[in-house]
Order: C-alpha cells, then sequence, then structure tokens
C-alpha cells in the first residue's frame, strides 16, 4: 500500500488522479522489494568500480572480466516470505528467478549457490516446524536446480531461533559467457516487445507487495509462485541460441512485480518508452483482468526486445524448444509505459515515475540490548571436558557435516565443479587452466552482537574461504536482510552492516558487484537477527593453485593469525548456555589482508598440500573437520598456538578471525615466507596416520579423540533428519 | 567414427558427453535434436542424463513415446551399439529396450555422491577394455534410479550375463542385487545409472586422480576402430 507520503508525491508528478491500475503498478513498483526506497542511497555508496566490473550492481546480474573475453555474470536473491509459507515453492521459484537473471545478460548459468537460515532442529518445542520448512526447501532447491541441469554447488547454513516460524533463503547464480555476448540492453523505435514462457496465471498476484511487508499469517499462500523447472530449462536454452546469434536487443525477466515492474525496468534500461496490449497476453485462464495480467507473478517468464528483422530468426528458436510467446507490443520514442486493453488505453505512466520511488528517510537509533551486554558479559557456564565441548560443538547443524544438503543436489552436472561442496569455497572449472572459486557466508550471531564488526567478519570469512582454494578474491556479493526498516532500531544495525561492506571493500580494493536488500523479515513473534550474506567470488589462473582442505599424511601443520578471547556470539557459548553477549571477533582490516596475502602466496608459491579456514567453532573444530577429512590422526601442541587466551576453551574455540590453517611437507620455506611478511603464526603439529585427534598443552593431554568418534558427532544432520 | 548423442527437451548432460567424447575420448560426437528424421549416419547413440520432459509422470517415459525412439529401437535392433546413461537408462528402459524398471529411490530423495561399482560383463561395446571384477570410482546422480525386475526375471538376466556393473559395498538406492547397469541380450544396448562423464577427468574426481571409468567410452571407440577401418 502505497504512503500518504507517496500518494501525493504521484499526485504531484502525474498532475492527474491515477487510476486503479497505475496503482496497482506503482504499489508493485514502489514496494520495499522491487523499489529499495529504504536502502537506495546506501547502495550506492558502495564501491562497486574496479578493473574487471564490466556492469556493476543492478537490476540484473553484475558482470565480471576474467579475462581473454571471458565473463562470469553473478547474482543473488532471497525469497524468504514465499519460503516461510510454502517452501518446497517458494524455494524453487528462488532458484528459478536467479537464474533468469544470469541469462538476461546473455550468458549460460554454470553454478548455484545457497545460504539457508532456519531456527533450531534439535531439541525445541519449534523443531518439527523447522524441520519440516528445512527439508522442503532443500528439496525445492534440488527438484529445480537439478532439472533444469545447473549444479547446486555450495552454500552456507545457520539454525538460529531468532528465525522461528521463518526462514532465509538464499540463492546465488553464477553464469560464464564472452565479453562480446553481453546483452546490450538497446533499442530502437518500433522494436517488438515479447512476452515468452509460461501463461500468465492467478499465482504469485502482489507477491513483491506480500514480500514488503511482516509476515502475520499463512493465509498468503496464493501470493506464492508455482515452480515449473522444464519451462526454465526450455528458456534457457532458447535464450542463449538466440542470444548467440544476436536475435535479442534487450531482455529481462519477470519477477517481483511482474508484467509491471519488467515494463518499466526494461523501459528504463533501453531509455525507451513501451507500449503493450494486454490482450495479446497468453494466459492460463480466460478471464484475467488488466490488472491481474499486470501484477501476476507467475514464473518462467521473460520479456524480450527485437527488431523486426529478427523475428523470424526468434520465431524458429522458440518454436524448436516448443515455448509459446506472444508479441504484446513496441518501443515508443517517448519515455512512457502504456497499457492497452482491446485497444483501449488504461494505464500511462512515465517510467522515470515508475522506477524512482521517493526514498523512505528512515530514521535510526541504537539498539537498547547493545547498551546493556558488557554489564552481563561475566557469564557463567560449566567448564566441561573440552572434548565432550568439541563433540557437542560439531554435532550442531551449522557446524557439522552438511552433506545432507548438498547430496540431494546435483553438484557435479556441467563438469566444472572441480572442488566440490562441504570444503571451503567450492571451485568451478572455466577451463583447464582458468577456475572461478566462491563461497557464501553469514553470522548472525555475531552481526545481532555488532552489525558492524559481524559483517566485517562475514566479509573476511567469505574471503579466507576463497583465498584457502587458491584463489584471488576479484568480487563480492551482499545481500542485506533484516527486520522492518521502520524500526529505527532496526534500521540502525542495517546501516552498520553497510558501512562495513563500504570499509572492507575499499580497504582491500574488491568491488560490490551485485547486491540485494530485503526488510520486513519479520513474523508476529520477533524480527530476525541481522543477517547479511556475503559472497566472494575468486579467480584462479593455474591449475596447479586449485588447494583442497583434505589432510595429507605427513604434512606438517601451520596456524597463520592470533587467536584472541573474543567469544561473543559464538557457537561455544551457544551450545554451552546459550549465552547472547560479550564482545565478538573484530577484524584488523590490516592483518586481513597481511594473512590472506601471505597464505595466497604461500599457495601459488606450491607450498601449501591443503588450507582450511578457521571460524565457526574455532580452531578446535577446524582440526577435527581436517582430520575427518582425510580420514588421519593429528597432533598438536596447544602451548605452540599464538593467543591471548587464558584458557583452553576459550583458545580452542573462539572465533577470531584471519586466521588460516595449512599443511605443507616444506616447512622451513613457509616458516621464511610468513616472517618476512612479518605474519603473527606457528608450526602447531602434524598429520599422521593414527586417527586419533590429540591436542596437548606442554604434555598434558586436552583433547584426545578418535575419528570414528569425530565422525559420529559431525553427522548430526544426517540422523536428525532421516533418523540414520 | 561418428557418434550421435541423442538431445531432448530437457536433456541436461548432452553438453558434458559432448565434450568428454570430443576433447577427452577423440570420437566425433555430434548431437542429434529428439525431431531429427534419419539417424542412419552414426556409428553408435548416446541417450544422456538429465529430465527428458521434465521427468513428468515417470522419468523417462515421454521421452519413449517420441517418434525418434522408433528409430532408435530399429537400430537397436541391428546391433548398432547404443548406451544410455541416467536418464538415458531410464528411456531405454521405457521403450522396452532395456529389461526391469527404474522407481524412485529408496529413500525417496536425490542422491549425487561418487561410489564404487564393479564390472561383471566384458562382452559389449562399452566394456571389453575391463576385466570382470574390475572396481570403478564413478558419482551417481539421481532420484529414480532404484532397478528393480520381476523375481522371475532377475535369474535369467544374469544367466544371459546381462547384468553389467553392481555397485560395491554400499547400495545407493535399494536396487535389486546392487544391479547399475544392465544390457539387453545381444549387449549392443547398455543402460547405466552412474555418469562416466563426470570420472573421465582427472581434475573432476575427489582426489584428482584418473579413474577407469573413462574406459567405458574409450571400449566403445575401440569397438568402432577396427570397424571403421574395414
Amino acid at each position: 500500500m502505497l504512503t500518504k507520503k507517496e500518494e501525493s508525491h504521484l499526485l504531484k508528478k502525474m498532475r492527474r488522479k491515477p487510476n486503479l491500475l497505475e496503482i496497482d503498478m506503482i504499489d508493485a513498483e514502489w514496494s520495499e522489494h522491487c523499489s529499495y526506497k529504504s536502502s537506495k542511497k546506501f547502495v550506492r555508496s558502495l564501491p562497486s568500480r574496479g578493473k574487471r566490473v564490466i556492469v556493476g550492481p543492478g537490476y540484473d546480474a553484475g558482470v565480471l572480466d576474467i579475462g581473454d573475453e571471458d565473463v562470469i555474470t553473478i547474482h543473488i536473491e532471497s525469497h524468504n516470505h514465499p519460503s516461510a509459507v510454502e517452501p518446497y515453492g517458494g524455494a524453487a521459484t528462488g532458484v528459478g528467478g536467479v537464474i533468469r537473471d544470469i541469462i538476461s545478460m546473455g550468458t549460460r548459468p554454470i553454478a548455484l549457490l545457497d545460504a539457508l537460515r532456519f531456527s533450531s532442529i534439535v531439541e525445541d518445542s519449534n523443531a518439527s516446524k523447522s524441520k519440516w520448512l528445512f527439508k522442503n526447501v532443500v528439496n525445492g532447491i534440488a527438484d529445480y536446480g537439478n532439472c533444469i541441469g545447473i549444479p547446486t554447488v555450495g552454500g552456507d547454513i545457520e539454525f538460529d531461533n531468532s528465525f522461528k516460524d521463518y526462514c532465509l533463503v538464499d540463492v546465488a547464480a553464477i553464469g560464464l559467457g564472452k565479453k562480446n555476448q553481453i546483452i546490450s540492453n538497446h533499442a530502437e523505435e518500433d522494436d517488438l516487445v515479447i512476452l515468452a514462457g509460461n501463461p500468465t496465471g492467478k499465482d504469485g498476484i502482489r507477491g513483491a507487495s506480500f514480500a514488503s511487508k511482516l509476515l502475520d499469517d499463512e493465509e498468503d499462500r496464493s501470493a506464492v509462485q508455482i515452480p515449473d523447472p522444464f519451462l526454465e530449462k526450455l528458456l534457457i536454452e532458447a535464450t542463449i541460441e538466440a542470444s548467440d546469434i544476436k536475435c535479442i536487443s534487450a531482455m529481462k525477466d519477470l519477477g517481483g512485480g511482474g508484467l509491471s515492474c519488467c515494463l518499466s525496468e526494461l523501459s528504463d534500461l533501453v531509455e525507451r518508452g513501451i507500449e503493450v496490449e494486454l490482450s495479446a497476453v497468453h494466459t492460463k485462464i480466460p478471464d484475467l483482468s488488466p490488472n491481474e495480467i499486470m501484477i501476476s507473478e507467475s514464473q518462467e517468464r521473460m520479456v524480450y526486445i527485437i527488431s523486426k528483422k529478427k523475428l523470424s530468426s526468434f520465431k524458429d528458436i522458440f518454436n524448436k524448444y516448443g515455448i509459446t510467446y506472444a508479441i504484446i507490443g513496441k518501443v515508443k520514442g517517448n519515455d512512457k509505459l502504456k497499457i492497452l486493453y482491446r485497444g483501449k488505453p488504461i494505464a500511462n505512466i512515465s517510467c522515470d515515475l515508475m522506477v524512482n520511488a521517493p526514498p523512505a528517510n528512515r530514521k535510526s537509533k541504537k539498539p537498547r540490548y547493545l547498551k546493556i551486554p558488557n554489564k552481563m558479559s561475566r557469564h557463567h557456564y560449566k567448564i566441561d571436558d573440552h572434548g565432550k565441548t568439541l563433540l557437542r560443538l560439531l554435532s550442531n547443524p551449522t557446524v557439522g557435516n552438511k552433506s545432507w544438503i548438498f547430496q540431494q543436489y546435483d553438484h557435479e552436472v556441467g563438469l566444472r565443479t572441480v572442488i566440490k561442496p562441504g570444503a571451503n569455497g567450492s571451485v568451478i572449472r572455466v577451463n583447464d587452466n582458468k577456475f572461478v572459486s566462491i563461497k557464501l557466508d553469514g553470522n548472525s550471531k555475531h552481526c545481532y552482537l555488532d552489525p558492524y564488526q559481524g559483517t566485517l567478519g562475514c566479509l573476511s570469512e567469505a574471503c579466507r574461504n576463497v583465498i584457502s582454494t587458491g584463489a584471488e578474491p576479484i568480487g563480492i556479493i551482499d545481500h542485506l536482510q533484516f527486520g522492518s526498516p521502520e524500526n529505527p532500531q532496526i534500521y540502525w544495525t542495517f546501516m552498520k552492516s553497510i558501512e562495513a561492506i563500504i570499509d572492507y571493500c575499499k580497504f582491500m580494493r574488491i568491488p560490490v558487484v551485485g547486491g540485494k536488500v530485503s526488510f520486513y523479515n519479520e513474523t508476529m513473534n520477533s524480527p530476525i537477527k541481522p543477517s547479511p550474506v556475503i559472497g566472494t567470488i575468486g579467480l584462479i589462473r593455474d591449475r596447479k593453485h586449485v588447494t583442497g582442505n583434505v589432510a595429507n599424511l605427513g604434512d606438517t601443520l601451520f596456524i597463520i593469525g592470533q587467536t584472541k578471547d573474543e567469544l561473543g556470539g559464538s557457537e561455544y557459548f551457544d551450545a554451552t548456555s546459550r549465552f547472547e553477549y560479550g564482545r565478538v571477533p573484530k577484524v584488523d582490516l590490516e592483518t586481513d589482508k597481511k594473512n590472506g596475502s601471505a597464505v595466497l602466496a604461500l599457495i601459488q608459491k606450491g607450498l601449501v598440500n591443503f588450507a582450511h579456514d578457521c571460524s565457526k567453532g574455532g580452531i578446535g573444530v577446524a582440526l577435527a573437520e581436517l582430520a575427518i577429512s582425510g580420514n588421519l590422526g593429528i597432533d598438536i601442541n596447544m602451548e605452540q598456538i599464538p593467543s591471548s587466551c587464558a584458557r583452553h576453551d576459550h583458545l580452542l574455540f573462539s572465533e577470531s578471525h584471519s586466521r588460516f590453517i595449512i599443511g605443507t611437507n616444506q616447512a622451513d620455506k613457509v616458516k621464511r615466507i610468513l616472517k618476512n611478511r612479518k605474519c603473527v603464526f606457528s608450526e602447531i603439529g602434524k598429520i599422521n596416520e593414527t586417527e586419533t585427534l590429540n591436542l596437548r598443552d606442554s604434555g598434558e593431554q586436552i583433547i584426545g579423540l578418535t575419528i570414528g568418534e569425530l565422525n559420529k558427532a559431525y553427522d548430526a544432520m544426517n540422523k536428525i533428519m532421516d533418523g540414520s | 567414427m561418428k557418434v550421435g548423442i541423442v538431445v531432448f527437451p530437457g536433456s541436461n548432460c548432452d553438453r558434458d558427453v559432448h565434450h568428454i567424447m570430443n576433447d577427452v575420448i577423440g570420437i566425433n560426437a555430434q548431437y542429434v535434436w529428439h525431431t531429427q528424421k534419419t539417424i542412419d549416419e552414426y556409428d553408435a547413440l548416446i541417450l544422456p542424463g538429465g529430465f527428458s520432459y521434465g521427468d513428468r509422470l515417470r522419468a523417462g517415459v515421454i521421452a519413449a513415446k517420441s517418434p525418434i525412439v522408433e528409430a532408435i529401437t530399429k537400430k537397436a535392433n541391428e546391433g548398432l551399439p547404443i548406451l544410455g546413461i541416467c536418464n538415458g537408462f531410464q528411456i531405454l528402459v521405457e521403450a522396452g529396450l532395456l529389461p526391469g524398471a527404474l522407481v524412485k529411490n529408496e529413500k525417496l530423495k536425490f542422491s549425487c555422491k561418487w561410489l564404487e561399482m564393479e564390472v561383471l560383463n566384458v562382452d559389449t561395446p562399452f566394456t571389453n577394455l575391463f576385466k570382470v571384477n574390475d572396481k570403478i570410482k564413478i558419482p551417481i546422480a539421481h532420484g529414480e534410479g532404484r532397478y528393480v525386475i520381476d523375481d522371475d526375471k532377475i535369474k535369467e538376466l544374469f544367466q544371459n550375463n546381462q547384468v553389467v556393473f553392481k555397485y560395491k559395498d554400499q547400495n545407493p538406492n535399494g536396487s535389486t542385487e546392487m544391479i547399475a547397469a544392465v544390457c539387453n541380450k545381444r549387449g549392443n544396448v547398455m543402460g547405466l545409472m552412474p555418469h562416466p562423464e563426470r570420472a573421465s577427468e582427472s581434475i573432476l574426481s575427489p582426489n584428482k586422480t584418473n579413474s577407469n571409468a573413462r574406459l567405458i567410452f574409450l571400449s566403445l571407440k575401440n569397438f568402432l576402430t577396427p570397424y571403421i577401418e574395414n
């Protein structure tokens, strides 16, 4: 619904009263979901320039130059509200939407990733609802991604009770193409406007507006769209075939706000007016009203602008794939979006007015809960046997094995998945000497306690994950998810998060190439914790630099980076006492850069056999994962670990940033290089064949666990979801 | 030597097989769109994986009714080597070119992972470079890959040497007798659920070493080579 202020702005600009259809169109386009009215001015300040950036953040995907005329496109979107009421369809159509953003650039989608958030699936009164959401979201992503033949190569997952009765479903997609294939989105007067794909129906009516308010009940299922991955697959092939022969001048997918938003944004892109006749649109049922046709969010639809002389080749291709299409209008010389129905004009709005919603000026105020924490920071928790604590952390589904998820995804179709899901970043082959690495990361527990440092941490972690695979970070995507922007305390956390992205990306000189803001992530219970999700894209220019995280027998282990007493928002506190206060890990930008480039240099010199980033669950979890990955034993001298922690539990489970664990068989060279680069580091132990993880401090055993014991705990998600 | 890769709407491993055949194995392979009228020019056919017609009704059943399958059936009866991978296997079963049926995995979930299978029959155009009992590391990726067949027919299948590969150690989908691949009586038509094209380059295997799965394609090359040169 338009606000009073928006209504008067509209009236002033149009110089007449808009009719009901025009109000519906404006309502969709000016929804928070489509217009970014609460975030636009901040999002615009993100550093988005760089020598590799061909197209920065905008309507569809960002485009990065990766050399030799190759480009990758990347985009991230969420489908939170729909997934919370209809998890299967909501998640599936989320995949479909982001894939169409990739093909809209003229590139072929080559990989998908997803970041998911649910409330706890263990020992909780709400667990059965949460498991239902989780199971169906994964199933929806799997069925859609598998069917269209795009591998889902990785992602991130968190379980936290601020997502009670809700969930976050973020999907990122990467496309690959040639520089000269990128659609330039231009149009001449009289070019044809064609709507292709699914017939328009009543599904997803007012979806964009639905996503721009709180989720108050579950009666809104009709606002959720229906997935058809088979048609999407045909659209992908037809669009690429048509764009390969330069048949398409401009195109855009239909997402939130349906035809209405698509046409106004397309008109904005090509800087020309568009006139369409709605009775030409192919529909699922005969009695759709013009209003419904304009704002329906039926999936698997694209709008193409082509010149008349390309029509016959366009027809050949779309007929070959059996895709229904309709010529619905023409490009005009003005800047108006004019809608006709059976020859009669029924709406006429300036595109400029449509795509420029008046910015909503939101108030911000530091949240009250952030003013109390330090008083309460001396919390009491029982210090258990550290081995038991480690097993407990490993059995937390946020930390443990994610194979229950990624084995349901076809993560190998396309013959590009070199480093498969479940490690650090995922590595995708471009060709045999060029690879792209990508990882999504988030940490809502940290961001809740300190949105600025928490967001810096997500950035640092995503970059570390990508660096650990041997890649140099070349781009960042962000998905900023918060509660209602009308709440000043929530809005404050959003602004802090943006500030962190600006600071990090400027310092590291990594451009932001795409992103999305999603507000109103609230149920009747409460808003979610601030949940930015960060994706880092990295580039590997040599096959020999591709690095996994599987432990290698006989290797010497090094840790790079200092472990500090930073347990606020840690998995350790959560597991031992549900304690939600304390100091979260701080990112020192200088150190972060130094450690990251040192590890990358070591990898590029061929000195690293495997690398692993230290994050959720700290050193304890990172070492356990290494032992499990290689099915090998590890011996660690804890007194060697550079640390300012006074206690063993804090040293083991602190989540300090900028730390890596690497394995090498050339310890002396590694030492020399790290010393020269003035990194804080030390040699901490060795990989052996004992099949036990042993951590000692000055000879005293602190942890001694077999791989069998570690594995049993680590496999918790499989047990919770399948009971086996 | 020319191999045709039969592409249906919704096939999605066609490009993968094309790459492996042309760039790795060194066989000229070309796409055959499902409406193509004649298939006389091919020395062998591969039906790749994917979700032909979105797996609607049942995996492979709609593609099995398409006109090109009539032509394929004719070629199968003439002895042309025909390989169905994953969805291709499902289509061949639905078309009646291979015995049995492929139904939903026992756990009702899609499953994508690497495993091991072993070789039982080395007398086919796709297995002539293997030895009996060879082990092959290879990935699966399917939701409807559970091979079932009537109790009375299973004996016959083994007696005729029609079970080409069996899963080893673990049964990923509940298949009868851990069957991963079968062939027709003559041995020229074979279907398998695992994806040999995903195991034909060392860089794609989990431990980055070569898998002998590529011998499936090399066997075909080997089978076709003398035939062509004569």
